[in-house]
């Protein structure tokens, strides 16, 4: 089975490959390379995180201090799925031109694609976004869309040919965890493309709760470089998103109000000998 | 006269012209590619992506053909770590 190493445990496998636009992936946990201390640590958190796809964002060559290398310098294109986002973009043109920037690298045709609205929030601008999506996908590209968890917007991501949706937990750097997971969910259940959790994740309950919504994957970034030891971080968000997607597969026991015991109620000796 | 030519030659070849650069006012020998300028600037093509008066090239065999002129806009770009 091409996916049998999606979770690690022997030979519990998981059922479904992680599958975005025809190409498989070999983990659920998508991660950032923003915000490291070095390239050194960033790289031996990537490699602890498991993680295949990579994200990386466009920015203009420091032009006085070119030997502040660009990341492919660091990272070996051929072995991770490079990713690139529009981060920092505030209108739809802006977020389109940088998309066709980041093809031009000639690495693949798929965008993180980002317009944000706020700059307080970094919340998305879903007009923007919309419009966007509806450009890059008309030139081919491969749109997973930054989003909030709002239903209809993912559902119009999606109809406008996004491969994938990207709600988030929570603000994007805020670490607050998954806010709204009826949201989550509802979005997981409603959309036929994958459902990639993105930003918020802030330690690794957060991102075993977020599998445990039955999302198809997560992407992080701040959760892992941001802690005060980002490859140990990044080793125990690998094995929380496999540990939530098996609860996920397992299917937890029906909450209950009242207590009911685990050991039996008979056998018991007579009171008061 | 053969003295002035030359002398004249030598005037033309030091001729700069002015073009925009990543925001920035940048002067470079009349006459120099694309090619000639990231290659003055430390930059290996196969990791950069140049958009030109708001084009983006694509192929980067273009580079060494690509004669700047005055007044040229260039963006240009690199993947950075990011989320």
């Amino acid at each position: 089975m091409a996916h049998a190493d999606l979770l690690s445990p022997g030979t519990l496998t998981d059922p479904q490959p992680f599958v975005i636009a025809g190409r498989e992936f070999r983990s659920r946990l998508m991660v950032g390379t923003g915000k490291y201390a070095s390239n050194a640590q960033m790289i031996e958190a990537i490699d602890a995180s498991g993680a295949e796809v990579v994200t990386v964002a466009v920015r203009r060559v420091d032009l006085d201090r070119s030997k502040d290398e660009g990341i492919l310098h660091h990272l070996d294109p051929d072995h991770f799925f490079l990713l690139a986002n529009t981060a920092g973009c505030y209108s739809a043109s802006e977020a389109v031109r940088y998309a066709r920037l980041a093809r031009a690298a000639g690495f693949n045709e798929w965008v993180k694609l980002e317009v944000i609205g706020d700059q307080q929030t970094l919340l998305p601008d879903t007009i923007g976004l919309l419009q966007a999506t509806k450009t890059l996908v008309d030139e081919g590209f491969k749109v997973l869309a930054y989003t909030n968890d709002d239903l209809i917007t993912a559902l119009k991501l999606e109809e406008a040919g996004a491969v994938a949706v990207m709600p988030l937990a929570s603000p994007i750097g805020s670490g607050l965890g998954m806010l709204n997971p009826y949201a989550i969910r509802m979005i997981k259940q409603r959309l036929s493309v994958p459902v990639i959790v993105d930003a918020g994740v802030g330690t690794a309950s957060d991102a075993c709760i977020v599998m445990e919504q039955g999302v198809d994957g997560i992407l992080m970034n701040t959760g892992i470089a941001a802690a005060q030891d980002p490859v140990r971080m990044a080793a125990a968000m690998k094995d929380a998103v496999e540990a939530g997607r098996h609860a996920y597969l397992a299917g937890r026991m029906p909450r209950r109000e009242v207590a009911v015991p685990s050991s039996p109620t008979t056998g018991m000796l007579d009171a008061g000998a | 006269m053969k003295e002035m030519a030359a002398a004249g030659g030598t005037e033309v070849a030091e001729r700069e012209i002015a073009l925009n650069v990543n925001g920035g006012e940048r002067r470079i020998p009349a006459g120099w590619t694309l090619a000639d300028l990231l290659a003055s600037l430390g930059l290996d093509a196969r990791t950069i992506v140049v958009e030109h008066n708001g084009t983006i090239l694509r192929d980067r065999s273009s580079f060494a053909s690509l004669e700047l002129t005055s007044d040229d806009s260039l963006e240009i770009v690199h993947f950075v770590g990011g989320g």
